[in-house]
Protein backbone atom coordinates (compact mmCIF):
# COMPACT_ATOMS: atom_id res chain seq x y z
CA UNK A 1 0.00 0.00 0.00
CA UNK A 2 1.54 3.23 -1.03
CA UNK A 3 1.09 6.77 0.90
CA UNK A 4 -1.25 9.10 -0.32
CA UNK A 5 0.37 11.89 -2.97
CA UNK A 6 -0.11 15.07 -2.41
CA UNK A 7 -0.84 17.40 -5.23
CA UNK A 8 0.50 20.34 -5.00
CA UNK A 9 -0.77 23.66 -6.47
CA UNK A 10 1.82 23.33 -9.97
CA UNK A 11 0.55 19.39 -10.71
CA UNK A 12 -3.72 20.89 -10.33
CA UNK A 13 -2.50 23.56 -12.69
CA UNK A 14 -1.62 21.06 -14.81
CA UNK A 15 -5.25 19.09 -15.07
CA UNK A 16 -6.42 22.75 -16.19
CA UNK A 17 -4.39 21.69 -19.67
CA UNK A 18 -8.16 20.19 -20.40
CA UNK A 19 -10.09 23.14 -20.05
CA UNK A 20 -7.72 24.79 -22.75
CA UNK A 21 -7.96 21.88 -24.76
CA UNK A 22 -11.28 22.44 -24.48
CA UNK A 23 -11.57 25.85 -25.23
CA UNK A 24 -9.28 25.72 -27.80
CA UNK A 25 -11.68 23.30 -29.92
CA UNK A 26 -14.95 25.07 -29.54
CA UNK A 27 -13.68 27.97 -30.43
CA UNK A 28 -11.81 26.50 -33.57
CA UNK A 29 -15.45 25.53 -34.46
CA UNK A 30 -16.74 28.24 -33.55
CA UNK A 31 -19.59 26.63 -31.31
CA UNK A 32 -20.08 29.70 -28.49
CA UNK A 33 -19.81 27.80 -25.12
CA UNK A 34 -16.60 29.73 -23.92
CA UNK A 35 -18.12 31.83 -21.18
CA UNK A 36 -19.99 29.01 -19.99
CA UNK A 37 -17.37 26.66 -19.86
CA UNK A 38 -14.66 29.07 -18.64
CA UNK A 39 -17.58 29.94 -15.62
CA UNK A 40 -18.00 26.50 -14.79
CA UNK A 41 -14.49 25.54 -14.41
CA UNK A 42 -13.79 28.52 -11.92
CA UNK A 43 -17.38 27.60 -10.18
CA UNK A 44 -16.35 24.23 -9.98
CA UNK A 45 -12.73 25.48 -8.24
CA UNK A 46 -14.15 28.09 -5.93
CA UNK A 47 -16.93 26.27 -4.75
CA UNK A 48 -14.50 22.55 -3.99
CA UNK A 49 -11.38 24.84 -2.21
CA UNK A 50 -14.62 27.15 -0.11
CA UNK A 51 -15.81 23.46 0.89
CA UNK A 52 -12.67 22.44 1.32
CA UNK A 53 -12.04 24.65 3.91
CA UNK A 54 -15.69 24.06 5.43
CA UNK A 55 -15.02 20.52 6.11
CA UNK A 56 -11.30 21.38 7.37
CA UNK A 57 -13.47 23.63 10.17
CA UNK A 58 -16.06 21.15 10.61
CA UNK A 59 -13.98 18.04 11.20
CA UNK A 60 -11.41 19.88 13.52
CA UNK A 61 -14.37 21.37 15.46
CA UNK A 62 -17.11 18.50 15.70
CA UNK A 63 -20.47 19.30 17.34
CA UNK A 64 -24.53 18.09 16.74
CA UNK A 65 -25.14 21.76 16.20
CA UNK A 66 -23.24 21.83 12.64
CA UNK A 67 -23.78 18.73 11.53
CA UNK A 68 -27.88 19.31 12.30
CA UNK A 69 -27.35 22.57 10.51
CA UNK A 70 -25.72 21.27 7.41
CA UNK A 71 -27.93 18.12 6.82
CA UNK A 72 -30.63 20.93 7.40
CA UNK A 73 -29.11 22.93 4.26
CA UNK A 74 -28.66 19.74 1.86
CA UNK A 75 -32.37 18.92 2.60
CA UNK A 76 -33.41 22.13 2.01
CA UNK A 77 -31.42 22.67 -0.80
CA UNK A 78 -32.40 19.33 -2.19
CA UNK A 79 -35.90 20.31 -1.84
CA UNK A 80 -35.83 23.38 -3.10
CA UNK A 81 -34.33 21.79 -6.26
CA UNK A 82 -36.99 19.19 -7.28
CA UNK A 83 -39.81 21.91 -6.41
CA UNK A 84 -38.47 24.38 -8.99
CA UNK A 85 -37.68 21.86 -11.16
CA UNK A 86 -42.03 21.34 -11.61
CA UNK A 87 -42.84 24.90 -10.21
CA UNK A 88 -46.04 24.99 -12.55
CA UNK A 89 -47.01 21.73 -12.30
CA UNK A 90 -47.37 21.76 -8.25
CA UNK A 91 -50.10 22.40 -6.29
CA UNK A 92 -49.55 23.40 -2.10
CA UNK A 93 -50.75 19.93 -1.31
CA UNK A 94 -48.70 18.53 -3.39
CA UNK A 95 -45.23 20.76 -2.45
CA UNK A 96 -46.23 19.71 1.08
CA UNK A 97 -46.33 16.25 0.47
CA UNK A 98 -42.66 16.38 -1.09
CA UNK A 99 -41.65 18.12 1.83
CA UNK A 100 -42.53 15.74 4.14
CA UNK A 101 -41.64 12.32 2.12
CA UNK A 102 -37.90 13.64 1.06
CA UNK A 103 -37.20 14.89 4.70
CA UNK A 104 -39.07 11.82 6.38
CA UNK A 105 -37.80 9.28 4.14
CA UNK A 106 -34.27 10.28 4.03
CA UNK A 107 -33.67 10.86 7.56
CA UNK A 108 -35.26 7.89 8.76
CA UNK A 109 -32.30 5.87 6.39
CA UNK A 110 -29.52 8.44 7.38
CA UNK A 111 -30.15 7.39 10.96
CA UNK A 112 -31.00 4.09 10.46
CA UNK A 113 -27.58 3.77 8.45
CA UNK A 114 -24.87 5.36 10.70
CA UNK A 115 -26.49 4.01 14.31
CA UNK A 116 -27.34 0.89 13.58
CA UNK A 117 -24.67 -0.20 9.98
CA UNK A 118 -22.12 1.95 10.64
CA UNK A 119 -22.74 2.08 14.38
CA UNK A 120 -21.06 6.16 14.36
CA UNK A 121 -20.02 7.51 17.81
CA UNK A 122 -20.26 10.51 18.33
CA UNK A 123 -23.23 9.97 16.42
CA UNK A 124 -22.46 13.95 15.00
CA UNK A 125 -19.33 12.98 13.72
CA UNK A 126 -19.07 15.12 10.69
CA UNK A 127 -16.45 12.94 8.87
CA UNK A 128 -19.68 10.05 8.27
CA UNK A 129 -22.24 11.93 8.96
CA UNK A 130 -22.22 14.53 6.01
CA UNK A 131 -20.95 12.66 3.09
CA UNK A 132 -23.57 10.25 3.94
CA UNK A 133 -26.35 12.23 4.46
CA UNK A 134 -25.10 13.97 1.20
CA UNK A 135 -25.30 10.50 -1.04
CA UNK A 136 -28.62 9.14 0.43
CA UNK A 137 -29.96 13.03 -0.02
CA UNK A 138 -28.86 13.62 -3.53
CA UNK A 139 -29.68 10.08 -4.51
CA UNK A 140 -33.55 10.35 -3.12
CA UNK A 141 -33.73 13.86 -4.44
CA UNK A 142 -33.38 12.02 -7.94
CA UNK A 143 -36.15 9.59 -7.02
CA UNK A 144 -38.40 11.71 -5.68
CA UNK A 145 -38.12 14.23 -9.44
CA UNK A 146 -38.73 11.24 -11.25
CA UNK A 147 -41.52 10.01 -9.45
CA UNK A 148 -43.08 13.22 -9.28
CA UNK A 149 -42.85 13.71 -12.80
CA UNK A 150 -44.30 10.24 -13.71
CA UNK A 151 -46.80 10.88 -11.24
CA UNK A 152 -47.70 14.33 -12.50
CA UNK A 153 -47.42 12.77 -16.13
CA UNK A 154 -49.64 10.00 -15.77
CA UNK A 155 -52.21 11.48 -14.24
CA UNK A 156 -52.64 14.17 -16.75
CA UNK A 157 -52.49 11.46 -19.79
CA UNK A 158 -54.26 8.85 -18.24
CA UNK A 159 -57.37 11.30 -16.48
CA UNK A 160 -59.73 9.44 -18.70
CA UNK A 161 -59.21 6.59 -17.19
CA UNK A 162 -59.08 7.61 -13.82
CA UNK A 163 -62.25 9.32 -14.00
CA UNK A 164 -63.33 5.89 -15.78
CA UNK A 165 -62.44 4.22 -12.61
CA UNK A 166 -64.34 6.25 -10.37
CA UNK A 167 -68.17 6.28 -12.26
CA UNK A 168 -67.52 2.57 -12.08
CA UNK A 169 -67.39 2.90 -8.01
CA UNK A 170 -63.36 2.87 -7.60
CA UNK A 171 -61.51 4.15 -4.80
CA UNK A 172 -59.04 7.01 -5.63
CA UNK A 173 -56.61 4.27 -4.65
CA UNK A 174 -57.68 1.89 -6.81
CA UNK A 175 -58.24 4.37 -9.96
CA UNK A 176 -54.69 5.66 -9.58
CA UNK A 177 -52.88 2.50 -8.72
CA UNK A 178 -51.23 1.65 -12.28
CA UNK A 179 -49.96 5.17 -12.07
CA UNK A 180 -48.92 4.88 -8.69
CA UNK A 181 -47.00 1.85 -9.72
CA UNK A 182 -45.47 3.05 -12.64
CA UNK A 183 -44.45 6.16 -11.08
CA UNK A 184 -42.42 3.95 -8.33
CA UNK A 185 -41.21 2.05 -11.44
CA UNK A 186 -39.73 5.07 -12.82
CA UNK A 187 -38.28 6.49 -9.68
CA UNK A 188 -36.17 3.08 -8.87
CA UNK A 189 -34.97 1.81 -11.98
CA UNK A 190 -32.10 4.21 -11.84
CA UNK A 191 -30.96 2.77 -8.46
CA UNK A 192 -31.44 -1.01 -9.56
CA UNK A 193 -29.28 -0.05 -12.86
CA UNK A 194 -26.82 1.34 -11.27
CA UNK A 195 -26.58 -1.76 -8.42
CA UNK A 196 -26.27 -3.94 -12.06
CA UNK A 197 -23.29 -2.03 -13.34
CA UNK A 198 -21.44 -1.52 -10.33
CA UNK A 199 -17.63 -2.79 -10.50
CA UNK A 200 -18.21 -3.37 -13.84
CA UNK A 201 -19.26 -0.91 -16.03
CA UNK A 202 -18.36 1.81 -13.48
CA UNK A 203 -16.67 2.33 -10.26
CA UNK A 204 -18.56 4.44 -7.90
CA UNK A 205 -17.19 8.10 -7.19
CA UNK A 206 -17.26 7.05 -3.25
CA UNK A 207 -14.92 4.19 -3.51
CA UNK A 208 -13.05 5.38 -6.22
CA UNK A 209 -12.00 8.44 -3.57
CA UNK A 210 -11.62 5.84 -0.96
CA UNK A 211 -9.00 4.09 -2.80
CA UNK A 212 -7.45 7.35 -3.97
CA UNK A 213 -7.05 8.50 -0.45
CA UNK A 214 -5.46 5.16 0.32
CA UNK A 215 -8.37 2.81 1.96
CA UNK A 216 -7.41 -0.40 1.24
CA UNK A 217 -9.89 -1.58 -1.91
CA UNK A 218 -12.17 -4.36 0.44
CA UNK A 219 -12.95 -1.33 2.83
CA UNK A 220 -13.56 0.87 -0.20
CA UNK A 221 -15.89 -2.05 -1.48
CA UNK A 222 -17.86 -2.95 2.07
CA UNK A 223 -18.67 0.65 2.07
CA UNK A 224 -19.77 1.11 -1.47
CA UNK A 225 -21.85 -2.19 -0.58
CA UNK A 226 -23.74 -0.51 2.47
CA UNK A 227 -24.17 2.68 0.99
CA UNK A 228 -25.56 1.35 -2.67
CA UNK A 229 -28.31 -0.42 -0.13
CA UNK A 230 -28.47 2.73 2.36
CA UNK A 231 -29.41 4.92 -0.85
CA UNK A 232 -31.45 2.13 -2.86
CA UNK A 233 -33.50 2.60 1.01
CA UNK A 234 -33.81 5.99 1.13
CA UNK A 235 -34.70 6.26 -2.48
CA UNK A 236 -37.78 3.89 -2.28
CA UNK A 237 -38.93 4.99 0.84
CA UNK A 238 -39.16 8.41 0.31
CA UNK A 239 -40.72 8.03 -3.08
CA UNK A 240 -43.04 5.52 -1.66
CA UNK A 241 -44.20 7.95 1.54
CA UNK A 242 -44.21 10.53 -1.58
CA UNK A 243 -46.28 8.51 -3.40
CA UNK A 244 -49.17 7.24 -1.10
CA UNK A 245 -49.57 10.67 0.06
CA UNK A 246 -49.42 12.46 -3.28
CA UNK A 247 -51.98 10.58 -5.57
CA UNK A 248 -54.67 11.41 -2.89
CA UNK A 249 -53.68 15.20 -3.52
CA UNK A 250 -54.94 14.82 -6.92
CA UNK A 251 -58.75 13.95 -4.67
CA UNK A 252 -61.03 15.75 -2.11
CA UNK A 253 -62.56 14.40 0.86
CA UNK A 254 -65.69 13.50 -1.74
CA UNK A 255 -63.22 11.09 -3.72
CA UNK A 256 -63.70 13.62 -6.34
CA UNK A 257 -60.88 14.23 -8.39
CA UNK A 258 -59.90 18.20 -8.63
CA UNK A 259 -60.86 19.51 -11.88
CA UNK A 260 -59.50 22.67 -11.73
CA UNK A 261 -55.66 20.90 -11.04
CA UNK A 262 -54.80 19.89 -14.42
CA UNK B 1 -85.74 8.87 -6.35
CA UNK B 2 -83.55 12.26 -7.19
CA UNK B 3 -84.11 15.44 -6.10
CA UNK B 4 -82.72 18.91 -6.86
CA UNK B 5 -82.91 21.76 -4.19
CA UNK B 6 -81.59 25.12 -5.52
CA UNK B 7 -78.67 23.30 -7.03
CA UNK B 8 -76.18 25.80 -8.49
CA UNK B 9 -72.78 24.20 -10.19
CA UNK B 10 -70.46 26.65 -10.85
CA UNK B 11 -72.00 28.86 -13.40
CA UNK B 12 -72.22 26.17 -15.37
CA UNK B 13 -76.51 24.76 -14.02
CA UNK B 14 -78.64 27.06 -12.16
CA UNK B 15 -81.45 23.96 -11.36
CA UNK B 16 -83.77 25.29 -9.02
CA UNK B 17 -85.84 22.23 -7.79
CA UNK B 18 -86.69 19.05 -10.01
CA UNK B 19 -87.36 14.95 -9.13
CA UNK B 20 -86.32 12.16 -11.05
CA UNK B 21 -88.43 9.04 -10.36
CA UNK B 22 -87.10 5.76 -9.83
CA UNK B 23 -88.01 2.89 -12.06
CA UNK B 24 -88.53 5.14 -14.89
CA UNK B 25 -86.59 6.08 -17.77
CA UNK B 26 -85.54 9.90 -17.68
CA UNK B 27 -84.00 11.38 -20.86
CA UNK B 28 -82.24 14.52 -20.74
CA UNK B 29 -82.44 16.66 -24.22
CA UNK B 30 -80.24 19.67 -25.13
CA UNK B 31 -77.56 21.45 -27.10
CA UNK B 32 -74.38 20.23 -26.54
CA UNK B 33 -72.61 22.73 -24.02
CA UNK B 34 -76.14 23.06 -21.93
CA UNK B 35 -75.53 21.27 -18.97
CA UNK B 36 -76.43 17.37 -19.20
CA UNK B 37 -72.92 15.76 -18.47
CA UNK B 38 -72.89 17.99 -15.39
CA UNK B 39 -76.40 17.07 -14.09
CA UNK B 40 -75.65 13.08 -14.40
CA UNK B 41 -71.96 14.06 -12.83
CA UNK B 42 -73.80 15.34 -9.87
CA UNK B 43 -76.31 12.72 -9.53
CA UNK B 44 -73.34 9.80 -9.18
CA UNK B 45 -71.20 12.80 -7.10
CA UNK B 46 -68.27 12.85 -9.45
CA UNK B 47 -69.06 16.92 -8.41
CA UNK B 48 -70.63 18.41 -5.36
CA UNK B 49 -73.39 20.83 -5.89
CA UNK B 50 -71.29 24.85 -5.03
CA UNK B 51 -74.47 25.49 -3.91
CA UNK B 52 -77.63 23.76 -2.98
CA UNK B 53 -78.54 19.88 -2.53
CA UNK B 54 -79.17 16.98 -4.08
CA UNK B 55 -81.03 14.41 -2.27
CA UNK B 56 -81.26 10.63 -3.01
CA UNK B 57 -83.67 8.79 -1.75
CA UNK B 58 -84.58 11.22 0.56
CA UNK B 59 -81.02 12.00 2.12
CA UNK B 60 -78.09 14.70 1.17
CA UNK B 61 -75.98 13.24 -1.30
CA UNK B 62 -73.25 14.72 1.19
CA UNK B 63 -73.88 12.35 3.77
CA UNK B 64 -73.39 9.19 1.41
CA UNK B 65 -70.21 7.76 0.66
CA UNK B 66 -68.84 8.55 -2.62
CA UNK B 67 -67.33 5.71 -3.58
CA UNK B 68 -70.40 3.76 -2.12
CA UNK B 69 -72.54 5.79 -3.75
CA UNK B 70 -71.19 5.49 -7.59
CA UNK B 71 -71.26 1.30 -7.27
CA UNK B 72 -74.98 1.86 -6.97
CA UNK B 73 -75.56 4.61 -9.86
CA UNK B 74 -73.50 3.64 -12.00
CA UNK B 75 -73.03 6.09 -14.86
CA UNK B 76 -71.89 5.45 -18.51
CA UNK B 77 -69.33 8.34 -19.86
CA UNK B 78 -69.47 10.01 -22.70
CA UNK B 79 -66.71 9.03 -24.44
CA UNK B 80 -65.64 5.84 -22.10
CA UNK B 81 -62.48 5.34 -21.68
CA UNK B 82 -61.39 1.23 -22.54
CA UNK B 83 -58.64 -0.41 -20.31
CA UNK B 84 -55.56 -1.71 -21.84
CA UNK B 85 -55.78 -5.51 -22.11
CA UNK B 86 -58.69 -8.12 -23.50
CA UNK B 87 -62.19 -8.06 -23.48
CA UNK B 88 -62.38 -9.83 -20.72
CA UNK B 89 -60.08 -8.03 -18.85
CA UNK B 90 -62.56 -4.84 -19.79
CA UNK B 91 -65.57 -6.06 -18.73
CA UNK B 92 -64.36 -7.75 -15.64
CA UNK B 93 -62.34 -4.54 -14.28
CA UNK B 94 -65.68 -2.92 -13.12
CA UNK B 95 -66.11 -5.99 -10.80
CA UNK B 96 -62.85 -5.43 -9.74
CA UNK B 97 -63.04 -1.75 -8.54
CA UNK B 98 -65.78 -2.98 -7.09
CA UNK B 99 -64.15 -5.12 -4.89
CA UNK B 100 -66.72 -8.22 -6.56
CA UNK B 101 -65.81 -11.16 -7.57
CA UNK B 102 -64.92 -11.84 -11.37
CA UNK B 103 -67.56 -12.67 -13.44
CA UNK B 104 -67.77 -16.50 -15.25
CA UNK B 105 -66.85 -16.89 -19.00
CA UNK B 106 -70.66 -17.93 -19.56
CA UNK B 107 -71.92 -15.24 -18.17
CA UNK B 108 -69.60 -12.47 -19.85
CA UNK B 109 -70.58 -14.63 -23.59
CA UNK B 110 -74.20 -13.67 -22.15
CA UNK B 111 -73.32 -10.15 -21.71
CA UNK B 112 -71.55 -9.86 -25.28
CA UNK B 113 -74.25 -11.25 -27.03
CA UNK B 114 -76.36 -8.89 -24.84
CA UNK B 115 -74.54 -6.22 -26.76
CA UNK B 116 -73.92 -7.63 -29.78
CA UNK B 117 -70.11 -8.00 -29.89
CA UNK B 118 -69.05 -10.76 -31.82
CA UNK B 119 -65.82 -10.92 -30.64
CA UNK B 120 -63.59 -13.22 -28.90
CA UNK B 121 -63.22 -12.84 -24.66
CA UNK B 122 -59.68 -12.90 -25.44
CA UNK B 123 -59.44 -10.58 -27.96
CA UNK B 124 -57.50 -7.29 -27.38
CA UNK B 125 -59.46 -3.98 -27.44
CA UNK B 126 -56.95 -1.96 -29.01
CA UNK B 127 -58.55 -2.79 -32.49
CA UNK B 128 -62.20 -2.14 -32.06
CA UNK B 129 -63.95 0.26 -33.40
CA UNK B 130 -65.96 3.73 -31.87
CA UNK B 131 -69.44 1.97 -31.97
CA UNK B 132 -67.89 -1.47 -30.19
CA UNK B 133 -65.46 0.19 -27.80
CA UNK B 134 -69.13 2.08 -26.66
CA UNK B 135 -71.10 -1.57 -26.23
CA UNK B 136 -68.10 -2.84 -24.54
CA UNK B 137 -68.60 -0.22 -21.85
CA UNK B 138 -72.46 -0.50 -21.74
CA UNK B 139 -71.57 -4.27 -21.38
CA UNK B 140 -69.26 -3.58 -18.42
CA UNK B 141 -71.75 -1.61 -16.74
CA UNK B 142 -74.60 -4.36 -17.23
CA UNK B 143 -71.79 -6.97 -15.18
CA UNK B 144 -72.02 -4.36 -12.30
CA UNK B 145 -75.88 -4.40 -12.24
CA UNK B 146 -76.65 -1.12 -10.22
CA UNK B 147 -79.91 -0.14 -9.38
CA UNK B 148 -79.43 3.42 -11.81
CA UNK B 149 -77.99 3.78 -14.95
CA UNK B 150 -76.36 7.58 -15.86
CA UNK B 151 -75.88 7.23 -19.44
CA UNK B 152 -74.36 9.83 -21.14
CA UNK B 153 -75.23 9.53 -24.61
CA UNK B 154 -74.68 5.42 -24.61
CA UNK B 155 -75.40 5.51 -28.70
CA UNK B 156 -73.83 8.12 -30.16
CA UNK B 157 -70.82 5.85 -31.77
CA UNK B 158 -74.19 3.57 -33.19
CA UNK B 159 -75.71 3.28 -36.19
CA UNK B 160 -79.49 3.72 -36.34
CA UNK B 161 -80.00 0.23 -36.27
CA UNK B 162 -77.47 -0.97 -33.62
CA UNK B 163 -78.76 2.15 -31.68
CA UNK B 164 -82.69 0.83 -31.70
CA UNK B 165 -81.82 -2.81 -30.56
CA UNK B 166 -79.18 -1.93 -28.15
CA UNK B 167 -81.25 0.76 -26.43
CA UNK B 168 -84.45 -1.83 -26.37
CA UNK B 169 -82.41 -4.49 -25.01
CA UNK B 170 -81.00 -1.88 -22.21
CA UNK B 171 -84.75 -0.58 -21.55
CA UNK B 172 -85.69 -4.30 -21.40
CA UNK B 173 -82.71 -5.15 -19.26
CA UNK B 174 -84.03 -1.96 -16.67
CA UNK B 175 -87.91 -3.05 -16.74
CA UNK B 176 -87.06 -6.92 -15.68
CA UNK B 177 -84.57 -6.01 -13.01
CA UNK B 178 -87.12 -3.01 -11.90
CA UNK B 179 -83.87 -0.30 -12.44
CA UNK B 180 -83.59 3.44 -13.09
CA UNK B 181 -82.07 4.79 -16.16
CA UNK B 182 -81.80 8.83 -17.01
CA UNK B 183 -79.50 9.16 -20.19
CA UNK B 184 -78.88 11.95 -22.59
CA UNK B 185 -79.50 11.54 -25.99
CA UNK B 186 -79.56 13.42 -29.56
CA UNK B 187 -81.44 11.30 -31.12
CA UNK B 188 -85.29 12.50 -31.10
CA UNK B 189 -86.56 8.84 -32.53
CA UNK B 190 -84.48 7.47 -28.86
CA UNK B 191 -86.12 10.14 -26.26
CA UNK B 192 -89.95 10.15 -27.78
CA UNK B 193 -89.93 6.10 -27.77
CA UNK B 194 -88.38 5.13 -24.92
CA UNK B 195 -88.75 7.86 -22.22
CA UNK B 196 -91.08 7.50 -19.59
CA UNK B 197 -90.12 11.44 -19.19
CA UNK B 198 -88.09 13.83 -20.69
CA UNK B 199 -86.38 16.61 -19.65
CA UNK B 200 -84.98 19.88 -21.89
CA UNK B 201 -81.69 21.09 -20.82
CA UNK B 202 -80.91 24.72 -21.72
CA UNK B 203 -77.77 27.12 -20.79
CA UNK B 204 -77.80 24.98 -17.26
CA UNK B 205 -81.59 25.47 -16.84
CA UNK B 206 -84.24 23.09 -17.29
CA UNK B 207 -86.45 24.32 -20.01
CA UNK B 208 -89.25 22.25 -20.01
CA UNK B 209 -90.26 18.61 -18.69
CA UNK B 210 -92.52 16.50 -20.52
CA UNK B 211 -93.85 12.86 -19.27
CA UNK B 212 -94.18 10.67 -22.29
CA UNK B 213 -96.82 7.41 -22.88
CA UNK B 214 -95.69 6.18 -26.48
CA UNK B 215 -93.97 3.40 -24.20
CA UNK B 216 -95.98 0.06 -23.51
CA UNK B 217 -95.13 -2.11 -20.87
N1 LIG C 1 -65.01 21.16 -14.73
C1 LIG C 1 -65.49 22.17 -15.46
N2 LIG C 1 -65.06 23.42 -15.18
C2 LIG C 1 -65.52 24.47 -15.89
N3 LIG C 1 -66.38 24.37 -16.89
C3 LIG C 1 -66.85 23.16 -17.23
C4 LIG C 1 -66.42 21.99 -16.54
N4 LIG C 1 -67.04 20.93 -17.09
C5 LIG C 1 -67.82 21.41 -18.08
N5 LIG C 1 -67.73 22.74 -18.16
C6 LIG C 1 -68.49 23.63 -19.06
O1 LIG C 1 -69.83 23.57 -18.66
C7 LIG C 1 -70.70 23.61 -19.76
C8 LIG C 1 -71.64 22.42 -19.74
O2 LIG C 1 -70.89 21.25 -20.01
P1 LIG C 1 -71.56 19.82 -20.12
O3 LIG C 1 -72.31 19.55 -18.87
O4 LIG C 1 -70.50 18.87 -20.49
O5 LIG C 1 -72.59 20.02 -21.32
P2 LIG C 1 -73.31 18.93 -22.23
O6 LIG C 1 -73.07 17.59 -21.65
O7 LIG C 1 -74.75 19.34 -22.20
O8 LIG C 1 -72.74 19.07 -23.60
C9 LIG C 1 -69.82 23.68 -20.99
O9 LIG C 1 -69.75 25.02 -21.38
C10 LIG C 1 -68.48 23.18 -20.49
O10 LIG C 1 -67.43 23.77 -21.22
MG1 LIG D 1 -72.13 16.02 -22.45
Amino acid sequence: MHGIIDLTIFQILLAYIFVLILLAIVKARGIKREKEIIIASLRMTLQLVLVGYILVYIFNNPSPFITVLIIFIMESFAIYTVLKRFSEGLFPAFKRVIVFSMSTGTIACIFYFLFLVVQVSPWYDPQYFIPIAGMLIGNSMTGISLGVKSLLEGMKTQKNLVEEALVLGATPQAATKKIVDDSFDAAIMPTINSMLGMGIVFLPGMMTGQILSGTAPTTAIAYQIAIMLGILGAVALSVFVMLQLGYRTFFNKEDQLFYDLF
Amino acid sequence: MFEFVNVKYKEIVDLPSFCIEEGKVTTLVGQSGSGKTTILKLLNKMISPTQGKVLFKGKDLKEINSVLHRRNVVMLTQNSAIFPGTIRDNLNIGLMFQEKKEADDEVLKQILKKIMLSKDLDAPVATLSGGEKQRLALGRLLLLNPEVYLLDEPSSALDDETEEIIIKMLIEHVHIYNKTIIMVTHSKNIAEKYSDTIIEVERGRIAGRREVNARHH
